[in-house]
């Protein structure tokens, strides 16, 4: 078997996204990050993170992530509703007599206690979910799980980052469907973005969406064209037309759609789709390493 | 006593919103003078959090009755906190419906919806 060697001397941090969930965003992350000779693996999809369903991670380590929310001292509050009126999520509320806190709606900003002239409010820690890293064969994997009913994935997704590749290594992030809050985090540290479309006008739409996304955060970027059929492909036109390099093609295929929905890893069954996914890491690396002669 | 209900227009014979968060206004009716005042809504332009604040709107206007197609957990809390009395209104204008509930025709509102909370967007 070759091994993936291209990564000596690039440190690379590979986001993968799309405009919608069901693309092949997992599907390109898992394969490619065992396909490469070591990775990491990260799982930034909190509210529905299904990476580790593939990779079946052994020697689990978890801990619970926590965000500051504030909690009132009635007999120090005199109703004064600063925070109230501060409050741009509108997490507070007063009835006249009392304050109410509403700790889903938070954000965490921790203006409130700030400004409060009373020191009426203090922050207290809330777990809002948890990661949980473990090791599947080459790949070391981090997955991040929002607990439900919470606001806001972005403390699990920052820390899950701290976890990437230190120095030489690959680590390649399985980002959040859509262009929100989340999907921005994820890409926030990435050196290249993978934007995995489908071969539909509503692919484009959603392709649309993250291209836009990847452009306004100055990331470089390739496609990745999955479910490919013999007939016309709209987002490998889309790609012409905008001049986005197409890093690869994955063809909508019985056997990989069978393996998938067994949660088995293409790259670790089957030399043909072993070699596929090395093709697409070095492709990238290729691509990473031209934007850095770009820059430089 | 006042009663506060989410209104579409700044009239009485404009419709009850079906919305109470992101109604555009509100018309707070004062049994007492029988004046009616129109409150602006300034909570329906709120990012996230916008029943808390049209809550705190009906609050802060002193009103006793809140009378509303439905209303979000959220909100329901901070109106329920603040000892105003819900009921339910029925698809009509403003003064049918205040017209029904002083004729004791308005039922409570019992359900309590769980929100919309992050439908508008992130």
């Amino acid at each position: 078997m070759q091994a993936f060697t291209a990564t000596e001397g690039i440190n690379m941090k590979i986001a993968v996204l799309s405009g919608k969930g069901g693309t092949g965003k997992t599907l390109v992350s898992v394969n490619m990050a065992a396909a490469a000779e070591q990775a990491v693996y990260i799982d930034c999809d909190v509210e529905e993170p299904n990476g580790h369903l593939f990779f079946k991670p052994e020697a689990i380590a978890q801990e619970n992530i926590s965000i500051k929310i504030p909690v009132v001292d009635p007999a120090r509050c005199n109703g004064c509703r600063k925070c109230v009126d501060f409050c741009k999520f509108n997490a507070l509320a007063h009835t006249g007599q009392k304050l109410i806190i509403f700790s889903e709606v938070c954000h965490s900003c921790g203006g409130c206690a700030l400004l409060c002239p009373e020191k009426a409010l203090t922050e207290k820690d809330k777990v809002v979910g948890e990661i949980r890293r473990g090791v599947s064969q080459n790949v070391r994997v981090v997955s991040g799980i929002l607990n439900p009913g919470e606001a806001s994935g972005i403390p699990i997704i920052k820390k899950e980052l701290s976890y990437a590749a230190e120095g030489d290594g690959l680590t390649v992030i399985d980002c959040p469907p859509g262009s929100a809050c989340i999907a921005m985090e994820s890409i926030r540290e990435a050196d290249y973005c993978i934007l995995v479309a489908e071969p539909t006008l509503f692919g484009v739409h959603n392709l649309g969406m993250v291209h836009e996304l990847v452009r306004l955060f100055g990331k470089p970027y390739g496609v990745v064209l999955n479910k490919c059929l013999e007939e016309e492909n709209p987002s490998e036109k889309y790609c012409v037309d905008q001049g986005i390099p197409i890093l690869g093609k994955i063809p909508f295929d019985k056997e990989i759609g069978r393996l998938n929905a067994d949660a088995l890893i293409l790259a670790r069954e089957k030399e043909v789709y072993r070699d596929m996914f090395f093709s697409l890491l070095h492709r990238t690396s290729k691509e990473v390493g031209h934007e850095a002669a770009i820059d430089s | 006593m006042k009663i506060a209900v989410p209104a579409d227009d700044r009239s009485m014979e404009s419709n009850v919103c079906i919305s109470f968060g992101r109604t555009p206004y509100f018309l707070i009716y004062d049994t007492e003078t029988g004046e009616s005042a129109f409150l602006e809504n300034t909570a329906a332009e709120k990012h996230c959090g916008a029943g808390i604040a049209a809550a705190q709107t009906v609050v802060d206007s002193g009103a006793a009755v809140l009378l509303t197609p439905r209303c979000g957990e959220n909100a329901a809390e901070v109106i329920q906190a603040a000892n105003i009395k819900l009921f339910k209104t029925f698809n009509g204008s403003l003064q049918d419906n205040l017209d029904a509930y002083q004729e004791g025709k308005l039922p409570v509102l019992q359900e309590i919806h769980a929100g919309l909370h992050g439908h508008g967007g992130n």
